[in-house]
């Protein structure tokens, strides 16, 4: 039988984790986000997993790439304020490829902003947050299931690729109840182990796919990771040629795994006249304002994005390429995704619906847009 | 084992000035070390940023080398995530009490098995030679051309009073003793903080017009005092050493526990 619960998206997320094979969790309290410690600490124990609140959030980042390094599933979860003291250790995680997932349940800012009320305005900072070219993967669930889902996808794609993984969601997403079905994970994915004995391996000598085979702490490889910029012994290197090869090489397994990596659901996008572009909670609005224009015969489409980061602009440009449609986006920002769009289809097409006053985004006034745009 | 073999020989020369404190500390602890039965790859060493946290790259151990002031943190977690890892932590005075002062004082009141090794030069060496939390008032550095108007840390009373259960304080003009007080940090099970004072002759030396690193480990021999009794002396030696239960174990055995109640219900 199918394992149905009506739970919360930040309970959702506990479950995917758990699912996924977590087994380290480091946090500190931060509304909107601290149901997932919470769970963590109640339900990590019960599994011989470890749960501990840090005193902050850099640390709390910190120890959940300690436990990575130790060979162990870890995350932590938090939300803007807490999410920008976390920045320069994922930045670390980046450039040393240690797997972390992190949890950025959105709020509004900056500062303190609106602390117990739904933004989405972290977008571009889960992307460019922390210095330096860095690869980072950022998935956008809109539902609790998607939460579940993407919670999951999120632990697989960090160990598959080395990478942090950032879970984007917004308060409403997070708080909101809805029924999921928590099914047993298709698949597990366990972070490449060395092929070669210790004396001949090279911790960051990649092989053609560019993803490290980096040995937990503990099992008898002995090597060095640091933050600087390393060749492939893991050592510090001021060589120019190594210095680049590296940044090519992590941000490169990334980029050329896109098709692997992006997810979206395009729906009745083939004839759109308008296409809404959305992700988290503006995506359940657009369902809805999407259905019923078709239903009155009107060529509105919807493109969901389920990973934010790297962004899907192959499938943007397909859809413009064949269609010509106008795109409304709808967002909890000031336009920081459109403004991303806007690398893919010409500004002149894009009509944002801007909303960060801690509301969601009403069904009327999406409408309105999508009316006004196919007039 | 001999210490040599615990270094990565194909790693000299490091980095360090002629002179600099941080050899002789790292050839203390090594030898402590050395004179363990310990498994190397069982051992990680987790630095942060700084001239002493580049001691990290040079040992043939599982070695992390973090950001600034943070080691303690992610030493945190590797402990928790694997208590069977001897973790060791290697800071400067500006990584552990400054910016990574915070890590410090948690590590300490949840006395978590790690052992802190604390290069104190008095001094940001690796930013050439602003003021640390550890710099005496009215001493020198490239922020403090008039005299530091800060005071500094007595890191031993720090380390006490936020529940370290092993603090000790050894001086690179006392080798032996300083080998001898890490040696007993690296026994002890729970939180160890080991003060090791050192000296920068490039920047504390040359701007307090102190002379050679032979003139600063003189300076350092009369003004600390290895039996910890002298008066107006900084006073070396092992301070506290107390049980108290380690904070891994206790989370184990506590969900242990835990899991058996559960299945009994
Ligand atoms: C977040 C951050 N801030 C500042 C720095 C610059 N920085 C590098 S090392 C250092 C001070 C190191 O001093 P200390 O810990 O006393 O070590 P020493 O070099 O004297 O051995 C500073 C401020 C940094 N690397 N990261
Ligand atoms: S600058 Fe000072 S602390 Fe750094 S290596 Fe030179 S002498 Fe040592």
């Amino acid at each position: 039988m199918a394992n149905k619960k009506l739970i919360q998206g930040n309970e959702a997320c506990v479950e995917g984790a758990l699912a996924a094979g977590v087994r380290f969790f480091a946090g500190y309290p931060i509304t909107p986000s601290t149901e997932i410690a919470e769970g963590m600490a109640e339900r990590l124990p019960l599994v011989g997993g470890a749960f501990i609140q840090m005193e902050d959030e850099i640390a709390s980042i910190a120890a959940a790439i300690g436990a990575s390094i130790a060979g162990v599933k870890a995350m932590t979860a938090t939300s803007g304020p807490g999410f920008s003291l976390m920045q320069e250790n994922i930045g670390f995680a980046a450039m040393t490829e240690i797997p972390v997932v992190v949890v950025d349940v959105c709020r509004g800012g900056p500062s303190t902003g609106t602390p117990t009320k739904g933004s989405q305005s972290d977008f571009m900072q889960t992307r460019w947050g922390t210095h330096g070219d860095h690869p980072v993967i950022v998935l956008t669930p809109s539902s609790v299931q998607e939460v579940y889902d993407e919670t999951i996808r999120a632990f697989n794609l960090a160990e598959k690729y080395m990478v942090p993984v950032i879970l984007l969601y917004d308060e409403v997403v997070g708080h909101m109840r809805e029924g999921v079905v928590l099914t047993k994970p298709e698949e597990i994915i366990e972070r490449k182990k060395p092929s070669v004995k210790p004396e001949d391996y090279r911790p960051y000598a990649a092989a053609e796919d560019m993803i490290p085979a980096l040995a937990p702490f503990g099992t008898g490889y002995r090597y060095h990771i640091t933050g600087l910029s390393h060749d492939e012994t893991g050592f510090p290197t001021g060589n120019p040629k190594a210095i680049q090869g590296l940044l090519e090489r992590i941000c490169g397994k990334i980029e050329a795994n896109r098709h692997d990596i992006i997810k979206y659901n395009a729906f009745d996008v083939d004839d759109a006249e308008a296409v809404i572009l959305a992700f988290g909670s503006p995506v359940r609005t657009a369902r809805h304002v999407q259905k019923e224009a078709r239903a009155r015969g009107k060529k509105v489409g919807l493109f969901q994005i389920l990973t934010a980061w790297p962004f899907p602009h192959e499938a943007l440009q397909e859809i413009y390429a064949k269609t010509q449609a106008s795109f409304v986006i709808p967002e909890m920002t000031l336009g920081q995704l459109a403004d991303e769009v806007s690398k893919s289809v010409p500004r002149d097409k894009i009509y944002s619906v801007l909303r960060n006053d801690g509301e969601m985004i009403t069904p009327a006034q999406l409408e309105e847009a999508v009316r006004r745009v196919l007039e | 084992m001999n210490y040599k073999d615990m270094l990565r020989a194909d790693k000299m020369p490091h980095i360090w000035c002629p002179g600099c404190g941080h050899g002789i500390i790292l050839a203390a602890f090594l030898r402590a070390m050395a004179a363990k039965e310990v498994d190397p790859d069982k051992v990680v060493v987790v630095s942060g940023i700084g001239c002493s946290a580049r001691a990290s790259g040079y040992l043939d151990f599982n070695t992390l080398h973090t950001t600034h002031g943070r080691a303690i943190a992610f030493a945190t977690g590797i402990k928790l995530a694997n208590p069977e890892l001897m973790v060791v932590v290697l800071t400067g005075d500006g990584d552990c009490a400054a910016i990574g002062g915070n890590h410090l004082i948690h590590g300490a009141r949840r006395n978590i098995d790690l052992t802190v090794i604390v290069f104190n030069n008095s001094i940001y060496g690796m930013t050439s030679g602003q003021y640390s939390p550890l710099t005496p008032h009215r001493k020198k550095a490239t922020t403090a051309p008039y005299g530091n108007f800060d005071h500094p840390f007595d890191l031993v009373e720090l380390a006490k009073g936020a529940g370290a259960t092993f603090v000790a304080r050894g001086a690179t003009a006392y080798p032996r003793q300083l080998e001898k007080v890490i040696s007993h940090g690296l026994d002890h099970k729970g939180f160890s903080v080991i003060e090791a004072v050192s000296q920068c002759p490039t920047y504390y030396g040359r701007r307090n017009k102190m002379g050679s690193a032979v003139d600063m480990l003189h300076w350092i021999k009369e003004n600390t005092s290895p039996g910890g009794k002298e008066e107006g002396k900084i006073p070396l030696g092992v301070f506290v050493q107390v049980q108290r239960p380690e904070y891994c174990s206790n989370y184990y055995e506590s969900i242990e526990s835990l899991a058996r109640g559960e299945k009994g219900e």
